[in-house]
Parts: structure tokens; C-alpha cells; sequence
């Protein structure tokens, strides 16, 4: 870990990027990734859940795609504070990922809860903003899934690409209203508040970035008139 | 009101043979002729629950209230006390179970008080000995759709309230639950106004399946289920049913519940278990049964006042319950 908090220490910053290189890497990150669903599993199988396994289930692969949203979004600005770019190999990865636990999300809810019943389902989540939110979010998702191999990259060509995965700033806030409604009628707002201020920062992030871009633009035009 | 019309078919849900006891006949049969169904022929008799042998044993006789004793399948002692919504005590529905070894049961007093004509302060061992204990195995409908069967221990509330001889004025019973800073870590979170207060209708305290409990599993109630002294009312949601009481007071107006303070819009005073009027945020018409559906079962449909509208439903005769929800 020290090498990537220390991008000045020039041995340390050589090993961290090899260690991102490694071709190791990418398979152990994918294998991390899987431990929360390979937990969820193994729990479900040995009946150890608690009391309510299916509630478990729909909340703990909620908590991980919001989680892994935020991993995601955080990959950008990790990059350019530690100066490594070999970060951004596992940006695509890490997306997918929280694609998959919001997958499972939806597969939870619509199987232990709904039953698989497609009326019902048609008919319970407008009625609901809370999951109607939460719906849209997993709609939104959906494209960008779907549009994240290589080739999509090069047939919508790479600035549309970007448009469209700027989506994901919609899909995380969406999201988090999803959660904090969920959580609003008994008041309890403490994880919520942690999330807030994570996706705060990371987008937060984003609109400085945006802003100091703007006003050197704005200084070299008027530095050239 | 339609929903509360006598539409000649409607069986009370005790003569409702539970849909896993039929499709389980055959099984049953071979039970039965082994023998092994003794013991449910015992609970029968004796409404005797087995005790899980964890807190001292407070026994109750098979109570003669109708509707009091469902012969459904009893969630599981583990999954009663390990399962609780107790907000004093964290969140979380594991943290009750975590946390509340700190509530201190002894001494403890009820405070009887306002439009009554004998106000007194019961100690715990008076109100033991109230009345006799009786064992009333009651469905409970969780507001966040799930439920249980619990074999409680208590007796009815009216029991208690006849002794104190409500004034005319006495209109509303409000309840108010422990909150010490010193043994409930959540209480001075702002999850909630504390203390938790909670209200009954004169006419829905005084009913016969109103319960002052004491015990659960023929033993006296785990800390985390309310413990020494709560109120069960079977038809409600559970948050209707006030844990940890310290004082009940006869108000002659409705009283303003914590529930209702924190989301007026999501939860109201009555707070009668309806599966036609749903919550903002989920449906009401289904429950999954803790402890016992399994993990991919279709959850149940739930029943009109969870499933006590023969006893109970005469009480709202003429009230819109979507308004009154």
C-alpha cells in the first residue's frame, strides 16, 4: 500500500506499477470482487443468513452494487492522485462488477420476493418511488453494460462512448436516493450518510476538475486576444 | 364499508387448514402413526410450549380467549429472540439481541395514571400475580412484511385496566417504554423521539386478545423482546406493541405516537394489519413467515387484521381504514 500513497518514492512508485501490471493482477482483483457473492452463497447454503435470509440477500447485493459504483468512480481519481495509470485496466472490470451486483439486486427482489410473478412485479415497482428509482437506476446500467467491450467502444466511436458512460453519475446518485428512501421512514440515515459523502467527494471530484479546466481555458483565451 | 361486510364465506383463519399441514397430509400420517406427534398432541391439551431452558420458566394455562391460540407452526425460539426490531438497542435486527443484556428487569414499576380513578404505581411482582398467566400463541405481522407465530406468556390487558376503573373521560391509552441513556445505547440517537410512545383505543385495549406479556416460550421475555413487560397486540403491527413499559397513561385525546410523529405520512395510529392498504414504499398484501419459508417459497398472502377479523373487526365497524390506516 505504501507505494501508492508515496508517488515520489521512485522504487516504490516502480513496484506498485508493476504490481498493477502483473499479469496476475486482473485475475486477482476479479477473484476479490467475487468474495461477497461467493459469501452470500456460501451463507445462503449453510443457513447462516440470520433470520430473514432473503432480506439479506436483497440488501447485501444492493450494499455491494453501490459499493462497487463507488470503487469505480473512485479508480479516476486515484489515478491522478497516485500518478499511476495502470489503475484505469481496472476500471471496466470494476463497472461490470457493480453491473453484476445490481443483476443479482434484481434477481433477488423479482425471485424471493415478487416469486417471479411478471404482473405483479409490472405493478409493484411504479407504485413505489423508492423502487422505481432504484429501476431506473438498473435500466440505466443496462447500456453501458451492454457497451463495454472494445468493439462497442470503436463502433460509437470514443467520444459518444464517453457521453454515454457519463450516465454513471446519474445511475450512482439515483441510487443513492434509492437507499436513502429506503432507509427514510425509520430515520435511519447513519450508512447513508456514509455513502453521501463518498459519492460527494467523488463527483465533487469531478466538478473541480471541470472548473479549473474551464478557467485556464478561459485564462489562454483571453491570453491570446 | 366492504371490507368489513359479513360475506358469509369468510372462515375465521384458526378453521383454515395451514396450506403446508395439507400438502404435508401424508407425511403427517406417518408421522402420526409413529407416534411423533405427540408432543403437538400435548401442546393441545396443556398448551404447554416446550421451554428452551434459557430464562427462568414462567408457565401459563391454555388461554380460553377466542382466537388466542392459533395452532400454526411456532417461529423458533432462536429466530423470536434473535430477529427484533428495538430500536433502544440499535437498528440493526441482530443488534436487540446483542445489546441488551444491559436492561436492568428488576426493580421495576408501571405507573398507572391520568383519567382513572385508582392511579397506582404496580410493582413487577404485583402485576405477575395480577391476574393468572395464560399462554396465547399469536400470529405477529411486522409492518415490513414478516411475521411470526409466537406462544407469548400474559393476560389481557383489560385485566389490569378494570382494576384502575377508567374515568369517563378515559378515551385513549398511551403507552410509554423505557428509555435510559445509561443501558440503551440508542437512545440518544435521532432515529426517534424518546421515549417510545405507543396508543390503543380504549375499546382496543379492552379487548380480550389485547395482551399484557410477560413471558414467551413458557419463560420470561429475553430482554430483547421487551422484557419484564410489553403489550401484544395480535390484529397490529408490531411497532403498535410498546416493549420494556414503564407507565400507561389514560389520555381523552388520540395520542401522538412515535411512529406517527417520525413519518405521519407512512405510519398512522391505528396501524391495522391490512394487506388492501399498502405502505408508500412496499406492499402489504404478502408476508414471508420467519423461520420457516424457505428461501425461494412464494410469500403468504397476508389476512385482513392479520388474520383476527372475526374478533377484532366489529371495533372499526363504519371507519374508512385507508383514511385510518
Amino acid at each position: 500500500m505504501s507505494a501508492v500513497l508515496e508517488p515520489s518514492s521512485r522504487s516504490g512508485g516502480a513496484r506498485g506499477k508493476a504490481m498493477l501490471l502483473h499479469p496476475a493482477a486482473k485475475p486477482l482483483v476479479f477473484a476479490l470482487c467475487l468474495l461477497p457473492v461467493a459469501w452470500l452463497l456460501h451463507g445462503a447454503w449453510t443457513e447462516s443468513l440470520g433470520a430473514n435470509p432473503a432480506e439479506t440477500l436483497i440488501r447485501a447485493t444492493g450494499d455491494w452494487t453501490l459499493r462497487f459504483l463507488c470503487i469505480t468512480l473512485a479508480v479516476t481519481p486515484l489515478r491522478q492522485w497516485t500518478g499511476k495509470a495502470a489503475l484505469a485496466r481496472f476500471r471496466r472490470m470494476l463497472g461490470l462488477f457493480a453491473f453484476f451486483y445490481v443483476a443479482l439486486h434484481f434477481l433477488a427482489y423479482a425471485w424471493l420476493d415478487m416469486g417471479f410473478e411478471l404482473q405483479a412485479i409490472v405493478q409493484d415497482i411504479p407504485k413505489r418511488p423508492f423502487a422505481l428509482v432504484g429501476f431506473t437506476a438498473f435500466l440505466l446500467m443496462l447500456p453501458l453494460a451492454a457497451t463495454s467491450f472494445n468493439r462497442a467502444v470503436k463502433a460509437l466511436g470514443a467520444k459518444r462512448w464517453q457521453q454515454l458512460h457519463k450516465a454513471v453519475y446519474v445511475i450512482v446518485l439515483l441510487g443513492l436516493l434509492h437507499f436513502f428512501w429506503m432507509r427514510a421512514a425509520k430515520n435511519n440515515f447513519a450508512e447513508v450518510a456514509v455513502y453521501a459523502v463518498v459519492i460527494g467527494v467523488l463527483l465533487g471530484w469531478r466538478v473541480r476538475q471541470r472548473l479549473t479546466r474551464m478557467a485556464s481555458g478561459r485564462r489562454e483565451q483571453s491570453g491570446n486576444a | 364499508m366492504h371490507l368489513l361486510q359479513d360475506r358469509g364465506y369468510a372462515l375465521p383463519s384458526a378453521e383454515i387448514t395451514p396450506r403446508a399441514v395439507y400438502e404435508d397430509r401424508r407425511r403427517l400420517l406417518k408421522l402420526l402413526a409413529a407416534g411423533s406427534l405427540a408432543p403437538w398432541a400435548a401442546r393441545q391439551a396443556f398448551a404447554q410450549t416446550a421451554r428452551p431452558n434459557v430464562l427462568a420458566a414462567l408457565p401459563g394455562a391454555r388461554s380460553a380467549v377466542a382466537g388466542a391460540t392459533t395452532m400454526e407452526k411456532l417461529t423458533p425460539y432462536k429466530d423470536v429472540t434473535s430477529y427484533n426490531n428495538f430500536y433502544e438497542f440499535g437498528t440493526d435486527k441482530a443488534d436487540p439481541a446483542r445489546n441488551a443484556h444491559t436492561l436492568k428487569t428488576r426493580p421495576w414499576t408501571v405507573a398507572v395514571e391520568g383519567e382513572v380513578r385508582k392511579p397506582k404505581v404496580f410493582d413487577l411482582d404485583e402485576l405477575l400475580k395480577l391476574s393468572p398467566q395464560e399462554e396465547r400463541i399469536y400470529r405477529l405481522r411486522c409492518v415490513e412484511g414478516w411475521s411470526m407465530v409466537v406462544p407469548w406468556i400474559g393476560y389481557s390487558l383489560a385485566e389490569l385496566i378494570k382494576r384502575v376503573e377508567p374515568t369517563g373521560n378515559a378515551k385513549y391509552l398511551q403507552f410509554v417504554t423505557l428509555a435510559d441513556p445509561k443501558t440503551m445505547p440508542y437512545v440518544n440517537s435521532r432515529v426517534l423521539a424518546w421515549p417510545y410512545v405507543e396508543g390503543l383505543r380504549l375499546d382496543e385495549a379492552m379487548h380480550p386478545l389485547t395482551l399484557l406479556a410477560f413471558g414467551l416460550y413458557g419463560e420470561v421475555l429475553p430482554n430483547q423482546n421487551g422484557a419484564p413487560v410489553r403489550v401484544i397486540v395480535p390484529w397490529k403491527y408490531g411497532f403498535k406493541s410498546g416493549k420494556s413499559i414503564v407507565r400507561i397513561r389514560f389520555v381523552e385525546k388520540e395520542p401522538r405516537t412515535s411512529w406517527v410523529v417520525a413519518g405521519p405520512q407512512e405510519y398512522g395510529f391505528y396501524s391495522n394489519v391490512n394487506p388492501k392498504v399498502d405502505h408508500p414504499r412496499w406492499s402489504q398484501a404478502t408476508e414471508r413467515r420467519i423461520g420457516e419459508d424457505g428461501l425461494f417459497q412464494r410469500k403468504r398472502p397476508t389476512l385482513m387484521f392479520n388474520g383476527y377479523e372475526a374478533q377484532v373487526g366489529q371495533l372499526y365497524a363504519g371507519m374508512d381504514l385507508a383514511k385510518h390506516f
